[in-house]
């Protein structure tokens, strides 16, 4: 039962992971990514290491995804504004 | 198997794929994220390894902790950088070596 | 031609380390046994805040350096200093980020407390103060940070300047970072606290400087 849940997990990480560089559109991408992380922090508490996936759900998913969406929302404003 | 393992495998997986993302992809946001897959990868190997045989490790666990911010910060400072490229440029991609 | 090159090698080494992985032999070494005997004497309870802070506290040391290290460095790569502040948000999104914004120091100190005994500390505590930061931002409450004063640049460099200071101060009587056993927790304590609010500032400092160059909307 905990290996269909770690295959399936793992499964989600690549597939995730893929898709983040994939997708047609950056701001998906983003999201994606940020998807990747959450689930980065599922697979550390899997791992037994709770402090990991507390510092990857808040600085991993959270900060890093705030970043790079400011990130993609300014350049998008300024490509917008020339 | 277990989970340590498993685990493990998939980090070698996002690792190779976070080095293709970063050679291949042009777009520097992109590729920064590409970088982000990379070091996922490699605090999953850190981890997972030790753990092969079942049991926590707090000694990698503490040093992916350290890690992470590290990567957030390394993270930061590439973002700053393409924004500043793209503020004197207007590009968002490097420009190819002329010898290459 | 380059990318069949590239992903053929990725996949050549992706098998080749994962056959390695599952032939890899138990390690020589194992941490586990001393990091668990020597726990009585590091001053916490939790094996990962012991590593962290005590057996490995160079590390840390170094970790809050580099930190400080990238933060100047984008304080030179950004533009000059605007006047852009956030364009107010929904008072919705307002009112939720006030509601917000107590409770995430509540839990803050709470995770940076529970540090010494279970999962937590100061890197996680660090990292929910920053978040309240950011959200405080995108709510349009409070402005991108100009040129830091002299207040904002102690409190950045105030974290790693406790720790080196500790540092220092024990190597008078040995080793560099070797607590006392009798002293160790609240010596833990003080560089915790000092490196929660110096790592929550410069979080929240690379979003908020980053944000100092917006064009006004």
């Amino acid at each position: 039962m905990t290996l269909a849940f770690d295959l399936l997990l793992a499964l989600a990480l690549l597939w995730s992971a893929w898709r983040t560089l994939a997708a047609p559109r950056l701001d998906r991408a983003i999201v994606l990514f940020i998807a990747f992380g959450l689930l980065m922090a599922l697979a550390w508490a899997r791992l037994a290491a709770p402090d990991i996936g507390l510092a990857e759900a808040a600085i991993g998913a959270g900060l890093t995804g705030a970043l790079l969406l400011d990130a993609y929302g300014v350049l998008q404003r300024r490509r917008d504004r020339p | 198997m277990t989970s340590g393992l498993l685990f493990a495998l998939v980090g070698a997986a996002l690792f190779a794929l976070g080095v293709a993302g970063v050679v291949l992809i042009d777009h520097l946001l992109r590729r920064i994220l590409a970088f982000n897959l990379m070091g996922s990868g490699a605090f999953l190997v850190l981890v997972g390894l030790a753990q092969r045989n079942g049991v926590p490790d707090p000694v990698p666990q503490a040093m992916v902790l350290t890690g992470i911010v590290v990567a957030v910060a390394a993270t930061a400072l590439a973002l700053a950088l393409t924004r500043k490229l793209h503020a004197l440029t207007g590009r968002l991609d490097l420009p190819e070596d002329a010898d290459d | 031609m380059k990318r069949f090159a590239v992903i053929c090698s990725a996949l050549l080494f992706v098998g080749s380390l994962a056959a390695a992985m599952l032939e890899l032999a138990p390690a020589a070494i194992d941490l586990r046994g001393p990091v668990a005997a020597h726990l009585a004497a590091s001053g916490v309870s939790h094996p990962v805040t012991a590593v962290l802070l005590n057996y490995r506290g160079y590390d840390t040391l170094l970790e809050i350096a580099v930190l400080l290290l990238a933060l100047l460095a984008i304080l030179a790569v950004v533009g000059e200093p605007g006047a852009a502040r956030p364009a107010p948000a929904h008072p919705v999104l307002q009112t939720l980020a006030r509601l917000a914004t107590p409770l995430m120091i509540v839990v803050a100190v709470y995770l940076l407390w529970a540090g010494a005994f279970r999962p937590g500390g100061a890197f996680q505590a660090g990292a929910v103060l920053a978040a309240a930061g950011v959200l405080l931002h995108l709510a349009g409450l409070l402005p991108g940070w100009q040129t830091p004063r002299l207040r904002l640049r102690l409190g950045l460099a105030g974290g790693f300047a406790l720790f080196l200071a500790v540092a220092g101060g024990l190597l008078a009587q040995g080793t560099l970072l070797q607590y006392p056993p009798a002293l160790a927790g609240g010596l833990i304590l003080l560089i915790e606290s000092g490196l929660t609010l110096s790592l929550a500032l410069t979080l929240a400092g690379l979003f908020l400087f980053l944000s100092r160059d917006e064009v006004a909307p």
